[in-house]
């Protein structure tokens, strides 16, 4: 008897590669397209992007520390996304975790770094977890789609951020200064992230990449992973084999965002040291809350899958800003990409489906149903 | 005596602004209220409307022309909705991502022809307040209802066009029937593809319009971003507002009146912290949705691609 279920995944995996692959192909083309429309040669431009991306030791440096908030906000997105659960919050999740952690770091200034750095990274998980929670409380137990209850969070975030970093969190040299500008005070220097090689790189790419690893054991090696991916397939089966489906609901936006809430404290102990607000989110996330969406999709919801997705993304986000300098191209060009890049993806599961549907057509037809079999008489 | 003047100037001022900033709210909120019966969910709005913002404000500003400036926002906005509607009908995809990716793609795109045509912040001359004969004389109701320009009437004029189409018509019975069970309705031989490339894009129209009436009616500027997530609460008013026109009409005059007033709380100077006051109706809007998730049900095939049954 023929076996050919024990064939498939490798043309799952096939096309796992040669999906993002061709995506990338096409958007780079629609790319080219536009470049010429703006007189730009296209493979300068794309050399200019490839340099400034990859081209040394401190641009490298700089496309990790990118990628590192694009990667634990693509982990969360891993869990909530095989939850079955749609999590367009991570910019708030990020800037509520921000908040937790900055607000710890300045509430004990003179405390030592062993302990602040944890216990900051711990605050921004659990604020996160708070911003995702309640989505997913609302979703299980009120029946509020959890898409439009995620974006009125990320609203609350950005006004909340606004009013703590223009009035209570103030940095007090901005309140005695005219210009007000909206940032907190700049954190003791003892509770920056270490540098791990002389360069911009920091303690948190790594902390992103064991994240990863944790949620990829937690998603396919534990009941609780198993569970989580069962709702995501079918709710009612799931019911049906005695899961809690709502607990699950709950816990999958819930560390969803989590990871978006550590991706925000990082982001502030790694990076910016402070928090600062230009009014909107993105000022502070750089769209990072949307940019995990896509990387974790790139790496087709696998939190291993998601690691050189980030790093591709980080490397075109900073690369976009080589281009910008070399040849006065906005950078906007690549987010109007990234976008493109999405819509690609998500449109090509069409493909596999169909192949899927194919596969099971045959061996239907290969291996007729036992029943059937024994009816004859 | 001068502290009534005073007070009721203030409030004439809050309501005036409140109904005209409900404009952009109503063109892309029922706009994607079609879209949603018809059971597409569309979360690009945002980027639609940038897209159709600049288009108008490009055209009006080089043409001197705000009609050719409407009409290229209608046309942008249509192609971006066509688009939705083939990656969300043809090719089935999950919508609430591709949604995400049109987001992405309008946001850049706008700010890249932005900063690649205008390149600085420049202002065009809108559309001009029509005062209604008569109607707009009349104390307090005549500047509150009755002197807006002529974006702010159409706007308000759609919502009993929306509800009409919706309940009154052969093709709202369909887009209505595709939203609830595409299957029973493709069996009666109605073409489900066909009524959903049709709502998504004159969904993508209305907000091209939403877009042109910040750019050219009621801000008159363009720059990166310039709807700053309105979009986004479009969609959410549609679930606010329980899929009906009306519905979405409380919704979009809720969201305005509270940023109108935080508006003017701003310039009276008064000791309440606007970013407290911007973030009340979103709190609501949870709130509402907390409520009217445990009795309005929403189109069944909402967010659901259909192909036909093997």
């Amino acid at each position: 008897m023929k076996n050919p279920p024990l064939t498939t995944p490798r043309i799952d995996k096939l096309y796992n590669i040669l999906m993002p692959l061709l995506a990338t192909l096409l958007a780079l083309i629609v790319g080219s397209v536009m470049l010429i429309l703006l007189g730009v040669n296209p493979i300068e431009a794309y050399k200019a992007l490839l340099e400034g991306a990859f081209g040394s030791k401190n641009a490298i440096a700089d496309t990790i520390v990118k990628a590192t908030p694009l990667l634990l906000v693509g982990v969360g997105i891993c869990i909530a996304f095989r939850g079955g659960v749609i999590n367009i919050g991570g910019e708030g999740q990020l800037v509520v975790g921000a908040l937790s952690a900055t607000f710890l770091g300045l509430s004990f200034p003179d405390a030592p770094g062993w302990l602040i750095i944890p216990l900051a990274l711990l605050a921004g998980f659990l604020g996160g977890a708070v911003w995702g929670g309640i989505p997913g409380v609302l979703k299980a137990y009120f029946n509020v789609n959890e898409i439009l209850s995620t974006i009125m969070m990320n609203q609350i975030a950005v006004q909340g951020m606004n009013f703590l970093l223009r009035g209570p969190m103030i940095d007090p040299v901005q309140l005695e200064a005219a210009s007000k500008i909206p940032q907190t005070a700049r954190l003791a220097r003892l509770f920056d992230l270490p540098r791990l090689v002389p360069t911009r790189l920091h303690l948190g790419a790594a902390l992103a990449i064991l994240a990863a690893i944790l949620v990829y054991i937690l998603l396919w090696k534990t009941t609780t992973g198993y569970r989580i991916r069962a709702v995501g397939l079918n709710q009612y089966a799931s019911r049906y084999a005695g899961i809690n489906v709502k607990r699950y609901i709950v816990l999958s936006l819930l560390l969803s965002g989590a990871f978006a809430g550590l991706a925000g404290a990082v982001q502030v102990y790694g990076v910016n040291h402070r928090m600062f607000t230009d009014g909107s989110a993105t000022g502070f996330t750089g769209s990072a809350g949307f940019n995990g969406i896509v990387a974790a999709l790139f790496g087709q919801l696998h939190p291993i899958g998601t690691i050189p997705a980030s790093f591709f993304f980080g490397g075109l986000l900073v690369g976009a800003n080589a281009m910008q300098r070399a040849m006065q191209v906005p950078s906007a060009l690549i987010t109007a990409l990234n976008g493109l890049l999405v819509v690609f993806v998500v449109s090509s599961e069409i493909f596999r489906r169909r192949l899927t549907r194919k596969r099971m057509m045959q061996i239907t037809e290969e291996s007729p149903p036992v029943i059937e079999a024994e009816a004859t008489p | 005596m001068n502290s009534d003047l005073m007070v009721l100037t203030v409030l004439v001022g809050i309501l005036t602004s409140g109904i005209r900033l409900a404009t952009p709210y109503l063109y892309a909120s029922i706009g994607e209220t079609l879209g949603q019966r018809s059971g597409v969910l569309n979360l690009g709005l945002d980027g639609q409307m940038l897209l159709g913002a600049f288009a108008a404000f490009y055209v009006a500003f080089t043409t001197g022309n705000l009609w050719l400036g409407l009409l290229a926002a209608i046309i942008i906005g249509g192609l971006m909705g066509l688009a939705m509607a083939f990656v969300s009908v043809t090719l089935q995809a999950e919508q609430g991502i591709s949604g995400i990716g049109f987001y992405l793609f309008g946001l850049g795109l706008s700010d890249l022809l932005f900063q690649e045509t205008l390149g600085t912040v420049e202002t065009v001359k809108g559309f001009p307040p029509i005062h209604i004969p008569i109607l707009s004389d009349l104390p307090i109701l005549g500047p509150v209802l009755f002197s807006h320009n002529i974006m702010v009437y159409m706007a308000y004029l759609l919502v009993p066009i929306a509800w009409y189409i919706l309940n009154k018509t052969v093709f709202g019975l369909k887009i209505r029937s595709v939203g609830e069970n595409p299957a029973a309705a493709d069996s009666l031989g109605v073409s489900v593809g066909r009524v959903r490339y049709v709502t998504v894009t004159f969904a993508g129209m209305l907000s091209g319009l939403a877009g042109a009436s910040l750019s050219i009616a009621l801000l008159n500027v363009f720059q990166q971003n310039l709807t700053n997530g309105i979009g986004f609460i479009a969609v959410a008013l549609v679930y606010f507002g329980g899929w009906r026109p009306l519905g979405v009409l409380i919704g979009s005059l809720l969201f305005s009146m509270v940023n109108s007033l935080q508006l003017w709380v701003q310039v009276l100077g008064l000791p309440i912290p606007s970013d407290i006051a911007v973030m009340m109706p979103y709190v609501l809007t949870i709130l509402v949705l907390v409520v009217a998730g445990q009795r309005v049900r929403g189109p069944t095939a909402l967010g659901k691609p259909f192909e036909r049954g093997e």
